[in-house]
């Protein structure tokens, strides 16, 4: 009699191939990871000094010289007093529940990753924009990078650079820089063809129609992005700190492993303040840059 | 319209085919395969065909047609915004699908300046700024052109407004900015691609006079796209009437209302206001017969004989009809001017729906006459009855 087993179990491969294969791929990368993990981790020692410098600045400084620097570059930003004393009194009150270093620690972090994010992210959106080819092989990448569990592309990193802030970094970046790609390709792409066929008409360049006109007019799709991007990176921080990234993250890793609720409360209040400050600040700064987008709609 | 104009803008066999294999497509086009039949055999649609045209140094020159008429984008191939699938574009003679990229750019920001139907301003600019955009990409400093685009948008009657963002004003306002910014790069050619159409009606009328207004003192040539065949005929010298990507019929705004070559032209002009669109030069008989004198004995013997009235004459100063009948019962000595009646001239350039009123008022015909007072013809009611009765 024929083995019919197919027709109630799905024929799988057997467990000696699977392993084989899992084994070949799992020494493949180990011996990758042997043979240049000391010069991929070379490449990203610049990055990290800077990580560590600035982390050390914002601890170090004396807190009040930090705190009035926040504010004051609050209100450069957006002229507003009331989300200047609304940054001021969650400061006072991160630091008041003795969670000032920890979140100086976040704070430094978010920022790296988010100048990262944008550094690479505006170009890449750019190249997008202008290819359709370029746009059918990275929107892919991009919905996997979102989708794919940050656990999975963790375990590769750490295998390479070990546990610490760069790996934390990548993690975080994979993570958070879709949006500002995304919607910078989008912003690019949707700029009033009639404007910019007026700057090819009268004689622009492909640089000055890409700096005079497209990304002052992605502008505020592009401001949209990034503002997701520093959402998205704030939301990586605990993730990021099973891999030994400090910061706000790794007291609520302790609180779920521990029970403390309070503990984890506080610190995941610290974040979403840390949030929102980030949130409104960038909003309303891009409002204010978009200020000739206003008047009156008439005709 | 001056013939003699020498010929500045030259197409030949353009023909504009879209979709991804529109080379290998043409020659079924040349060979006369219908728009549809390509449809439906490649998926390819024909934009233009075989269009050839010469515009004049200095004319206005108006392409007309219905949306999907290829209008739109044929004006695109002057300044090479779109690249024909085949066909030459001369300018000056030189084919500019020659030019390289570099050339072409050059080319863009000394020969050409454009004006679009939703303006196509730079938002982010101010309204100084997008004036002096075809100068500043030049990469002229702000303080060479500054007093330039200054005057500029005075001339379009927008002085003061120079630090406004465009989203402040209103969409007259913003194509008078569009406007400035065309002329203020002094380029010669100017192409007006439906330039007054998203303009509300009185707006619109404005600003056409205020472009023949500016035409008179720059005599630039103006390449001017439009659906609507009123503005066609107060502005053009000469009119395209583009069909399906065709070329139908090129002539004088005269000849389209006039001498319509197809069906699809005439059933255009039927609906023209004809008072409105033409003038006196297009019905008036040339007859330069008049008397001259001021005694009845003077003009006895040269009055026309098929005729019951005639123009008198005086020093070649206009002063009024006589009829027959009247210079019968005068005597040799009688003064003229005792007899004659005053009927109004008009002028070769007046609009009929001005002359009009005129021949309703008299029995007579109206003595056309030009600047200097010369009488260069006459026009007959029942010629001006007929042109408007068709």
């Amino acid at each position: 009699m024929i083995d019919s087993s197919w027709l109630t179990e799905f024929p799988d491969m057997s467990r000696r191939e699977l392993l084989a294969i899992r084994q070949t791929l799992d020494g493949a990368y180990r011996n990758f990871s042997r043979n240049y993990g000391e010069s991929i981790e070379n490449f990203f020692d610049p990055l990290l000094y800077f990580l560590v410098w600035f982390e050390n600045l914002l601890i170090e400084t004396p807190w009040w010289i930090v705190l009035a620097a926040i504010v004051g570059l609050v209100y450069a930003a957006t002229r507003s007093w009331k989300l200047c004393t609304g940054v001021l009194t969650a400061f006072l009150a991160i630091g008041y529940f003795g969670m000032w270093e920890d979140t100086m620690r976040t704070l430094s972090i978010i920022t790296v990753c988010t100048i990262l994010s944008i550094c690479i992210g505006i170009p890449i959106g750019i190249l997008m924009a202008r290819s359709d080819r370029a746009k059918s092989i990275i929107t892919p990448l991009l919905d996997i990078m979102q989708t794919m569990p940050a656990f999975v592309y963790l375990i590769p990193v750490v295998m390479l650079l070990g546990i610490g802030r760069i790996p934390g970094v990548i993690a975080v970046v994979i993570y958070a820089i879709p949006p500002v790609i995304r919607l910078t390709n989008l912003g690019i792409r949707l700029v009033n063809k009639e404007t910019l066929e007026a700057a090819t008409a009268y004689g622009a360049t492909p640089t000055q129609r890409l700096f005079g006109v497209q990304i002052p007019l992605a502008m505020p799709t592009i401001m949209a992005g990034i503002n997701q991007t520093i959402m998205m990176a704030l939301a990586m921080v605990v993730v990021a700190s099973m891999i030994g990234v400090k910061g706000l993250g790794q007291p609520v890793l302790k609180s779920i492993t521990n029970q403390y609720f309070t503990l984890g409360l506080l610190n995941g209040l610290a974040i979403v303040a840390l949030a929102i400050i980030f949130d409104r600040v960038s909003q309303s700064y891009a409002k204010r840059a978009q200020k000739h987008l206003e008047g009156t709609e008439n005709g | 319209m001056d013939n003699t104009r020498e010929t500045l803008i030259e197409i030949e066999g353009l023909y504009q085919i879209f979709g991804p294999d529109a080379k290998n497509v043409l020659p079924k086009v040349k060979a006369g395969a219908s728009k549809e039949d390509i449809l439906a055999e490649t998926g390819h649609t024909i934009g233009l065909q075989d269009i050839n045209l010469s515009v004049k140094r200095g004319e206005i020159f108006v392409i007309m047609g219905l949306s999907g008429s290829g209008k739109s984008t044929l004006i695109r191939h002057f300044n090479r915004l779109i690249d024909p699938t085949a066909g030459k574009i001369k300018v000056e003679g030189d084919d500019i699908m020659e030019l390289p990229i570099k050339e072409l750019t050059t080319f863009r920001r000394h020969k050409m300046a454009m004006v679009f139907q939703h303006f196509g301003l730079m938002p982010h600019r101010c309204v100084l700024d997008n004036v002096g955009y075809g100068l500043l990409i030049k990469g002229e400093k702000r303080a060479e052109w500054k007093p330039k685009a200054v005057d500029w948008l005075e001339t379009v009657g927008l002085a003061g407004y120079e630090d406004q963002f465009p989203s402040q004003l209103s969409g007259g306002q913003q194509q008078r900015v569009g406007l400035a910014r065309a002329l203020c790069t002094d380029a010669e050619i100017l192409l007006m691609d439906e330039a007054f159409s998203a303009l509300d009606p009185l707006i619109r009328s404005e600003m056409q006079e205020q472009l023949i207004d500016l035409q008179e003192n720059l005599q630039k040539t103006i390449i001017f796209i439009t659906h609507d065949l009123d503005e066609a005929l107060r502005l053009g010298d000469r009119i395209a009437v583009l069909k399906d990507g065709k070329l139908v019929q090129v002539g004088t705004p005269v000849d389209i209302v006039l001498k319509p070559e197809d069906e699809y032209v005439r059933a255009f002009a039927k609906d023209v206001n004809r008072a409105r669109a033409l003038t006196v030069q297009t019905i008036m008989t040339a007859d330069t017969s008049k008397l001259e004198g001021i005694s009845a004995k003077d003009v006895r013997d040269s009055f026309p004989a098929d005729r019951n009235h005639a123009f008198v004459f005086n020093n070649n100063a206009y002063q009024g009809v006589l009829t027959k009948q009247q210079l019968d019962d005068m005597q040799d000595d009688d003064l003229l001017e005792t007899a004659l009646i005053k009927v109004p001239t008009v002028r070769r350039t007046n609009l009929l729906q001005d002359v009009i009123p005129l021949s309703l008022n008299t029995r007579f015909d109206l003595p056309v006459v030009n600047k200097q007072g010369e009488l260069k013809g006459r026009v007959e009611a029942s010629k001006l009855a007929d042109v408007l009765s068709p």
